[in-house]
């Protein structure tokens, strides 16, 4: 008898012992929420600005520091990859398990805003934050759907500009940046000899080539979506925008097939700096140039052209891309967070962050810092500010970048592979996304 | 820890009461231990029951429950709140000729034919070489073990790896192609276009075959010598040992390989993934990638787990087959 | 067994094309992390012309690697061991008892294996999410909820494998302890055990390896802090520039723990697929 109860003992015994190993040696992550008696601490999840995500911590905890001594405001940040960021929010949303503040790419502000997880800033969170007018017009734009208040604030502001190779340049006897996409090709043409290429694009990269689609379908004065919300994307304007942009590969071959390979963000980027491009469709690339070691001098940034004003089109040559920054419903302390939120849209923070990103500061007071007077960064103020447009700020954005994002990827794969890229086959590719469009709405 | 507290304080309680009821003669003394050893097995399967419950079974129905919702970014928050699809995400999904069926078909035939690809190469590589290894030579040890080591590396570490060789201007692939046997002019793509499917399967042959090759020497040690040696005296070619003896005598273990090896390739992730990254090139778009974009890429989570119930119930079918067929034909054999 | 005279030279042959098709990738890893940045981003060469081991002192500061290391090592084998734990139970019930359910058990765990994860993803992590709620801890993007869910993803092949292994140990061998005045578990555990460890250590291994190469679960159940290396690797492709030395050196790394391990006991992994699945 006893011996049979031992057994069972064992048994019970052995099965709890393991499952309780392995709770208490894994089972202490501090979660970070904090109780009424201890200091405040905030959960931060930074999006990767910089060249590593070890680079972004160095660069964010002196400020953070500064404002722990300021508000007595602790703020544990993880700076968490492009690649997880957006599955990290909405397992967050789903959960309501996560940090308290997030950055949030700003094309992502209207699907975020519908699943109701950010705290709305309204006016009066606004007026906290210095007031709408503190901000630049275009970045607050991008910040939801239009007529309900922001869903996050703006941190970074960056826009679409054309970077070119002075050396190069010089070197084709070209003086100075095409003016026209005509002549954008024309010098593509000439730039494009032993091994070099004119231009670089990142061909695999589902967010690049969406954005290309939106800049050169304004162009061409296509709506991505129509005012019911619902997607039109193989109408004959934005069939002309996407082919415009696959034809720098398959018809002027001033692009190297092997950017269709290029599917991380870095690799045309790296093409450009290293000089095996002479040209780059590009938002800030400063901490690649730092991180090559080259000088930002020889490089020059100019607009990317603007169509022909007879054309119809828009005269948009950039989105208004750039971070925002959000507040969880879920947070325990809204307060605090909110504290975080005006302090890094203050003017001190701003300046050294955008600073040490190359991005834009997004409130109009961080400008007369001489940092922001170099000729890159007006130029590229100067499209922010005048011809870059915000994407549809519409839930079902996402998704438009998702499908018409991977059905360039493919149409940059066939164009790599010599087949020929008409009319037909990009409106083929773009209905295709168009109809994948079945959620939402 | 959810899981043991009930289960110790359950045993006690058993074993208490039974004590507590055997009071006089043989029969009653009797009732407890049987009692126990009834008990017994459910106590000792307890713990693998709830976890399975917990991690696969109940997830699962929630799952199944999702594939009826209009589950978008809207009702994340409250799934509760999510209108009722009834059978629309399945509908969306098996209507051939819309955008998202069209795709989705097209996804399960290119995941068939890797499958079957896959599965036939790593178990043609297997076999040949534990039959080729069957007798002692030198060096055998070592080989079989060099054999053993992309099973045995990380997925990640192997296919990143592959992933650098088909790069198409600093990869190895190329370098041999082209530089060495100058075989084309043009460097080919490889992890893009029509090049992607030939790439995933030779990644996943290699991954896999180790695996085959493990299985059956195991499998191969268990036949008896002497049958070979009986055999030989009849006058028995090698081939048609081979044939009569090691091939029959693997079937059991072939069986259940065949269906291991199916199910690990069909249900892959972390292959295509490592390789091409969240968008597989449509040539090598297989399912669960393809249904991971249609869920979590898209926020579309009820069409997603649409899709993925789809897929559940067809490795059901083909594996109840399979096994219904492979199981009739060996207790006839 | 009389060999065809064509078969040392096809055996020669065919052992050499698959050798070279097995370990070119191997040696395209260790070469290339011995390369400067410079030689992985030009054509390939077979022989590296500079060797510098610069990349395996920058890859620990690209991405907090040693940090993922111990996150994977502790997940891997808590859950290796937890799982084996489990599997031998069930097992020996299955193997030694004929009880209601048996076989049910049996097919029903087996068929998790077809489970597609991306089903089961989302709402396996609102179960933890609910469950983390309700116990007043976060188990969502805690190791033991990684843990747990790595010891499910082995057991069903474990359990079958150890059936097997249970069932070839004689039952004569745990009556005659029973005899001897162990109970049933004392009897599985001074004796079936025993007997059985070939397969205990191949399964023990199996659910290592599970563990350790999961990518799927692992890139949304964990944050910074519990980040593993099947995620964490990822990380060098996402920096300003594709470091391909390093992303080889980092793999070598990481590989040559599991590696090394699984070629030390791979004996057992042989000896227990013989005695126990395959027979």
């Amino acid at each position: 008898m006893r011996t049979r109860k031992l057994g069972f003992m064992t048994a019970a015994m052995s099965m709890a012992g393991a499952l309780v190993l392995a709770t208490s040696a894994c089972g202490g992550d501090d979660s970070g929420s904090a109780g009424s008696d201890r200091p405040v601490t905030l959960t931060y999840w930074a999006s990767n600005q910089g060249p590593s995500l070890e680079a972004d911590k160095q660069v964010l905890q002196p400020e953070l520091d500064r404002f722990e001594k300021q508000t007595g405001i602790k703020v544990n940040v993880e700076v968490v990859p492009w690649s997880d960021l957006l599955n990290r929010i909405l397992a967050a949303a789903t959960s309501g398990q996560g940090p308290d503040v997030v950055n949030i790419g700003n094309t992502w502000s209207a699907s975020l805003q519908a699943t109701g997880a950010f705290v709305p800033f309204d006016d009066a969170a606004l007026a906290a934050l210095g007031g709408k007018g503190r901000f630049l017009g275009p970045s607050l734009a991008a910040t939801g759907a239009a007529g309900q208040p922001p869903t996050a604030v703006p941190i970074y502001g960056m826009t679409y500009g054309l970077f070119y190779n002075k050396k190069m340049f010089a070197g084709a006897g070209i003086d100075g940046p095409p003016k026209t996409w005509e002549e954008l090709i024309a010098d593509g043409k000439k730039l494009t000899h032993d091994g070099k290429w004119g231009l670089a694009v990142e061909g695999a990269s589902v967010s690049e080539n969406a954005h290309h689609a939106f800049i050169f379908g304004q162009q061409h004065g296509a709506d991505l979506f129509d005012s019911s919300g619902k997607a039109q994307f193989d109408s004959p304007q934005q069939v002309a925008a996407v082919k415009q942009y696959i034809d720098l590969m398959a018809v002027h071959k001033i692009v190297n097939p092997s950017n269709a390979e290029y599917a991380n963000g870095t690799e045309a980027i790296q093409d450009f700096v290293t000089g095996k491009a002479a040209m780059l469709m590009w938002q800030s690339i400063a901490s690649s140039v730092k991180a090559a070691g080259v000088s930002e001098d020889d490089f020059g940034l100019a607009p990317i052209p603007l169509p022909d004003p007879g054309t119809g089109g828009r005269q948009v040559n950039g989105m208004v891309a750039g971070i925002n920054l959000a507040v969880f419903q879920h947070t325990k302390n809204s307060d605090a967070a909110m504290k975080f939120v005006a302090f890094m849209t203050g003017k001190e923070t701003q300046q050294t962050l955008n600073k040490a990103y190359g991005s834009l500061p997004t409130v109009n007071d961080a400008y007369d810092d001489p940092a922001f007077q170099t000729p890159t960064i007006t130029a590229f103020q100067q499209i922010l500010a005048n011809t870059a447009a915000p994407l549809p700020q519409v839930p079902d954005e996402s998704q438009f970048e998702t499908l018409v994002g991977t059905a360039m990827n493919q149409m940059f794969a066939d164009a790599a592979a010599g087949k020929p890229i008409t009319d037909g086959y990009v409106k083929a590719k773009l209905s295709d996304a168009k109809q994948q469009m079945t959620g939402g709405n | 820890m959810v899981v043991s507290t009930p289960s110790r304080s359950g045993a006690w309680r058993g074993a208490e009461r039974g004590g507590g009821d055997g009071g006089g003669g043989r029969i009653t003394r009797l009732i407890p231990v049987w009692l126990r050893r009834a008990g017994l097995p459910y106590l000792l399967i307890l713990p693998a029951v709830l976890l399975e419950l917990l991690i696969h079974l109940v997830p699962m129905v929630i799952g199944v429950g999702m594939s009826f919702l209009r589950l978008t970014q809207f009702f994340i928050r409250n799934w509760l709140a999510a209108p009722f699809a009834g059978l629309g995400n399945y509908r969306v999904a098996v209507d051939f000729d819309s955008a998202v069926g069209a795709a989705l078909l097209h996804s399960f035939l290119v995941t068939v034919a890797f499958t079957l690809l896959a599965v036939g190469l790593s178990w043609l590589f297997g076999m040949c070489g534990a039959v080729l290894m069957q007798r002692p030579f030198r060096g055998r040890g070592v080989l079989r073990t060099l054999f053993l080591v992309p099973y045995a590396l990380p997925v990640y570490a192997g296919v990143i790896t592959w992933s650098f060789m088909f790069q198409r201007d600093s990869g190895l692939i190329n370098h041999v192609l082209v530089e060495q046997l100058h075989l084309t002019d043009e460097r080919p793509f490889w992890l893009i276009g029509g090049n992607s499917f030939a790439s995933l399967v030779v990644v996943a042959v290699w991954r896999l075959w180790p695996f085959a090759f493990l299985v059956l020497t195991a499998g191969l040690q268990n036949i008896p010598e002497d049958l070979y040696e009986a055999s030989a005296i009849d006058g028995a070619s090698w081939w048609r040992q081979v044939r009569t003896i090691t091939l029959p005598l693997l079937r059991p273990v072939n069986q259940v390989l065949v269906l291991v090896l199916f199910l690990w390739n069909f249900n892959d992730f972390n292959t295509p993934y490592v390789l091409f990254g969240k968008s597989a090139p449509r040539e090598a778009d297989l399912i669960s990638i393809h249904i991971y974009q249609s869920s979590f890429v898209t926020w579309n989570f009820g069409s997603g787990a649409a899709m993925s119930v789809l897929l559940l119930l067809f490795l059901l079918l083909v594996t109840a087959v399979y096994l219904a067929l492979t199981t009739r034909r060996r207790s006839r054999a | 067994m009389r060999e065809p005279r064509w078969l040392p030279w096809a055996r020669v042959i065919f052992l050499g094309l698959l050798g070279l098709f097995t370990l070119t990738p191997l040696y395209v890893m260790a070469t290339s992390a011995l390369k400067p940045l410079r030689d992985v981003q030009g054509d390939f060469n077979w022989i590296p012309v500079t060797i510098t081991l610069q990349s395996f002192s920058d890859m620990w500061r690209t991405v907090p690697l040693a940090h993922y290391f111990v996150n994977s090592l502790v997940v891997s084998s808590i859950s290796a061991v937890a799982s084996v734990v489990v599997a031998v139970f069930a097992a020996y019930a299955v193997s030694r008892y004929r009880f209601r359910g048996r076989k049910i058990f049996s097919v029903a765990v087996l068929s998790t294996q077809m489970f597609p994860g991306i089903l089961f993803l989302l709402p396996l992590f609102m179960i933890f999410v609910n469950l983390g709620n309700a116990l007043g801890v976060q188990l969502y993007g805690s190791r033991l909820a990684l843990i747990i869910t790595y010891l499910t993803f082995s057991l069903p092949f474990s359990i079958w494998m150890l059936v097997g292994y249970f069932d070839s140990v004689p039952a004569a061998l745990d009556e005659a302890a029973q005899v001897d005045g162990s109970g049933p578990i004392g009897a599985l555990l001074r004796v079936v055990v025993p007997a059985a460890m070939p397969g205990i250590i191949a399964v023990t291994i199996y659910a290592f390896m599970t563990a350790w190469g999961e990518v799927l679960f692992a890139s949304v159940m964990t944050d910074e802090s519990t980040r593993t290396l099947a995620v964490g690797l990822q990380a060098y492709a996402t920096q300003n520039d594709v470091y391909w030395n390093q992303v080889m050196a980092a793999s070598l790394v990481v590989s040559v723990p599991v590696v090394a391990g699984f070629l030390l006991l791979q004996r057992y992994l042989v000896q227990g697929l013989t005695a126990g699945a395959v027979k």
